[in-house]
């Protein structure tokens, strides 16, 4: 669990990092559509290259990604062994005992794992080169214009950065209560699955109730300190649409255009 | 001198239905006067952490008004008030909101919509009142638990207020976190005439201050400077509250028959004069 980089922040200088959260978020929400637009292998490479070129401008390792996302890279593996053994079609490369490999399952085999692999890289990059409030920030602004739809936008920005404030608050808790827990003579580590289950009870139990009295401080808190609510507010966090990040949505649009003219 | 804060005949209850239970505050009034530190003492349950939510309007008494700066206090001017008042809680982790520091100390400033520019002033001139400029971009679980009640006090501080309420901030920290935060208190005070209102069972904390209230039961049960207040002794220990340390010990002294005048507020005056008390006979 400790490896898994999904979902984390790593901390850089890079162009990418430094890039405006919207435009990151906007960018892999369109890449993400036209990944679907490749539809043969030249049109598979260009979205290969693409992704590794970001890659590369962002100044993550490789190795670091592949390490990070391993579990997702075993499902890779597989679906690409199941579309090469079970999907039918085209002529027959291998045949030996009950194997029967065609030519269309190892064709599809390897475009749906490349389309896959494209997938977890682009947004591994996002959240990897963007600070978690950040993404808030930018889907907050990106959202914006649903408030007229009665999204509570606001809200759901603030409870989401909420959340992120108070997780190594509760993780310290956690260990806390878990030691405490320990030294009673609860034994959280070893024995059978159903017994572990069972220890986790008396953990869950306090940190729940700690928990909503945190919750309960923290919005006298936000109460003293004159919150009501996402009207009239001003930002303190502020984004800017910087040159870089047009032109990064420019580049986007282009390998686009490519796919398009690539694709049967 | 100016009363920026009054309080007339409060009564409260949390359960206006029951009749039979007893008030949590019960006709209490007093007044402070710009400037000065109050602070509210009195063991658990005295309802003295009951009467700092009921001066910032977190809760409304049943009976009696409460006026800052002049005006009374009502739902309409809730908000204006609140603005004047800025508050600092017992838990440091429970009142820190924002992802850094920085963020923090700007959060009561967002919610008053203050224009960006001004933001960006006022929460470094608050954060070098507190000395806490360096840590700007630091998030809270990197801070001790006294640099997050110095960011707390910033972050009362950004909204440039008349009052500030110590509501226990000081009773979860270590001796040097407490120390810090009262340093920090202190030299406030002595830079911009700040009002302070501190709400605490530690005595040194209280000895601070200018003028003493103490509780007992939801009831003022006294009022005065320091000195007078614990000039009370054996009236205080009997309602559950210790006496400061040097003044104890004086008191003891006394007791084994070493000629002492009493009335030390400080370890250093009653050192000082047993020392000096030899010179005396």
């Amino acid at each position: 669990m400790g490896k898994m980089i999904f979902g984390r922040f790593l901390p850089g200088d890079s162009v990418v990092h430094k890039m405006d959260p919207r435009a990151k978020l906007l960018f892999v929400f369109i890449f993400i559509v036209a990944v679907f637009l490749a539809n043969n292998a030249w049109s598979y490479a260009v979205l290969l290259a693409f992704t590794f070129l970001v890659m590369t401008i962002s100044k993550i390792k490789l190795r670091y990604l592949i390490n990070g996302l391993k579990p997702i890279m075993i499902l890779l593996v597989f679906t690409l062994f199941i579309h090469i053994f079970f999907t039918k079609g085209g002529a027959v490369l291998v045949d030996w005992k009950f194997i029967e490999i065609h030519e269309e399952g190892l064709r599809q085999g390897i475009f749906i794992s490349i389309r896959f692999l494209v997938l977890v890289f682009m947004t591994s990059i996002l959240t990897l080169t963007t600070s978690p409030i950040a993404i808030t920030d930018g889907m907050e602004m990106l959202l914006n214009p649903l408030k007229k739809v009665k999204l509570p936008v606001h809200e759901l920005a603030l409870m989401m950065s909420i959340a992120l404030r108070f997780i190594p608050t509760l993780m310290d808790e956690t260990d806390k209560i878990m030691k405490a827990q320990m030294a009673r003579g609860s034994d959280m580590t070893s024995g059978p699955i159903k017994e572990r289950i069972k220890a986790v009870v008396p953990l869950l139990v306090p940190l729940f109730v700690s928990a909503f009295k945190r919750a309960e401080d923290l919005a006298t808190a936000m109460e003293v300190r004159g919150y009501r609510g996402g009207e009239g507010r001003t930002r303190y966090r502020q984004l800017k649409w910087n040159l870089r990040d047009t032109l990064a949505l420019v580049v986007l649009v282009l390998v686009i255009g490519l796919l398009v003219f690539l694709r049967n | 001198m100016n009363e920026i804060l009054s309080l007339k005949n409060i009564a409260f209850t949390y359960v206006p239905d029951q009749p039979e239970v007893k008030n949590a505050v019960e006709d209490v009034s007093f007044a402070v006067n710009e400037g000065e530190w109050i602070a509210i003492v009195g063991h658990n349950g005295s309802g003295k952490s009951t009467l700092a939510r009921i001066i910032n309007g977190l809760l409304f008494p049943q009976q009696g008004s409460v006026s800052v700066l002049g005006q009374p206090m009502n739902e309409e001017n809730l908000w204006d008030i609140r603005s004047q008042m800025g508050m600092v809680f017992q838990n440091p982790d429970n009142q820190f909101v924002g992802a850094t520091v920085q963020d923090d100390v700007a959060f009561a400033l967002e919610n008053n919509g203050v224009p960006y520019e001004e933001m960006v002033e006022r929460v470094h001139e608050a954060l070098a009142q507190v000395k806490m400029t360096d840590f700007l971009d630091n998030e809270p679980q990197h801070l001790s638990g006294g640099q997050k009640q110095r960011v707390a006090i910033a972050g009362a501080l950004a909204l440039r207020p008349r009052i500030l309420i110590l509501d226990e901030a000081t009773s979860m920290l270590d001796p040097q976190g407490r120390a810090e935060v009262l340093a920090t208190v202190m030299k406030l005070r002595e830079e911009t005439g700040l009002t302070v209102l501190s709400i605490t069972h530690d005595l040194e904390e209280a000895m601070l201050a200018d003028r003493l209230l103490f509780m007992n039961g939801g009831r003022k049960f006294a009022e005065g400077t320091p000195q007078q207040i614990f000039d009370l002794g054996d009236e205080l220990v009997k309602l559950g509250l210790d006496l400061p340390f040097p003044i104890k010990m004086a008191k003891l002294l006394q007791q084994q028959g070493v000629a002492l005048e009493g009335g030390y507020m400080t370890e250093e005056e009653l050192v000082n004069d047993i020392w000096i008390s030899n010179f005396k006979k």
